[in-house]
């Protein structure tokens, strides 16, 4: 599935990343509110769904080579946070849909979390 | 905030962090992984080293009142060392202790503070070692070897 793709069934605003970006495949997801969690959990190329917008959101997701962040339920980060997205080359994405409905939609569409 | 970074010829990074600056934590894990990246270690590696300095960076900038996290990169490990000024810790074993914490509810907001730190930086290291002495401050030093390819991270 490409970040596209999550973009249309999660009906998502793109707060940064290029066509180019949005092309890229995503083909595992974790939810989470706490950076400790995503700091133990995240698998690399991750797609990362979270209600927290700030800056340590794209730290962590810096760290643990994540693919894409999405921001839940119409939260949406501070200019400098996208901006660090942009110069970390992190697609940013935010939506009005809560986790679990974001979770719901991206299992039916075959997203799963890691096996490990 | 960042430009106290500084390189000497053994590579040795360090950070100045001070009281709640939160920001920081994050940029010097982001900071060294960037460097490791181009001195060409492996993936696995730079991750636990990355998330020791951001778990330990925030734990100086929630809990202390300064400090500094100093890396240290030799031929067959790193070294990362915080030490920081502040409330130090009473129990050591119970700080370790997962789901327990001190942090503040304006801590928490921000996600952190879930008693989860000192348990990552543990799982990451091949070798901790923390110091504190209550009302003065505490020491964490933790060594990640490159040969030991068998506890990743990531998977």
């Amino acid at each position: 599935m490409t970040l596209k793709e999550v973009q249309e069934v999660l009906e998502a605003q793109v707060l940064c990343g290029n066509d180019e970006c949005l092309k890229r495949g995503v083909s595992i997801c974790f939810a989470c509110d706490l950076i400790s969690e995503m700091l133990l959990y995240l698998k690399p190329h991750s797609l990362l769904i979270t209600s927290l917008t700030n800056a340590h959101v794209i730290h962590a997701a810096q760290v643990m080579d994540v693919k894409a962040v999405l921001f839940v339920g119409g939260r949406k980060p501070d200019q400098s946070v996208i901006t660090s997205g942009e110069l970390n080359k992190i697609p940013l994405l935010a939506t009005q849909l809560l986790t679990f409905d974001c979770c719901g939609r991206l299992y039916e569409k075959g997203i799963k979390t890691d096996k490990q | 905030m960042v430009d106290s970074l500084t390189y000497t010829p053994q590579i040795t990074l360090e950070f100045k962090i001070g009281e709640k600056d939160f920001f920081v934590a994050g940029e010097c894990a982001s900071r060294v992984k960037k460097t490791l990246q181009q001195l060409g270690l492996k993936q696995n590696v730079i991750k636990r080293i990355a998330i020791i300095i951001y778990e330990a960076a925030m734990n100086v900038a929630i809990h202390a009142t300064s400090g500094m996290v100093t890396v240290h990169v030799e031929p067959d490990a790193i070294t990362i060392r915080t030490e920081d000024v502040g409330a130090g810790i009473e129990d050591i074993d119970l700080a370790m202790k997962e789901g327990y914490s001190t942090a503040t509810y304006e801590i928490r907001e921000m996600g952190f503070g879930a008693g989860m730190g000192l348990s990552n930086i543990k799982q990451c290291s091949d070798d901790l070692k923390i110091e504190s002495k209550v009302g003065v401050g505490t020491t964490l030093n933790a060594k990640v070897y490159f040969q030991d390819q068998t506890r990743q991270a990531d998977g």
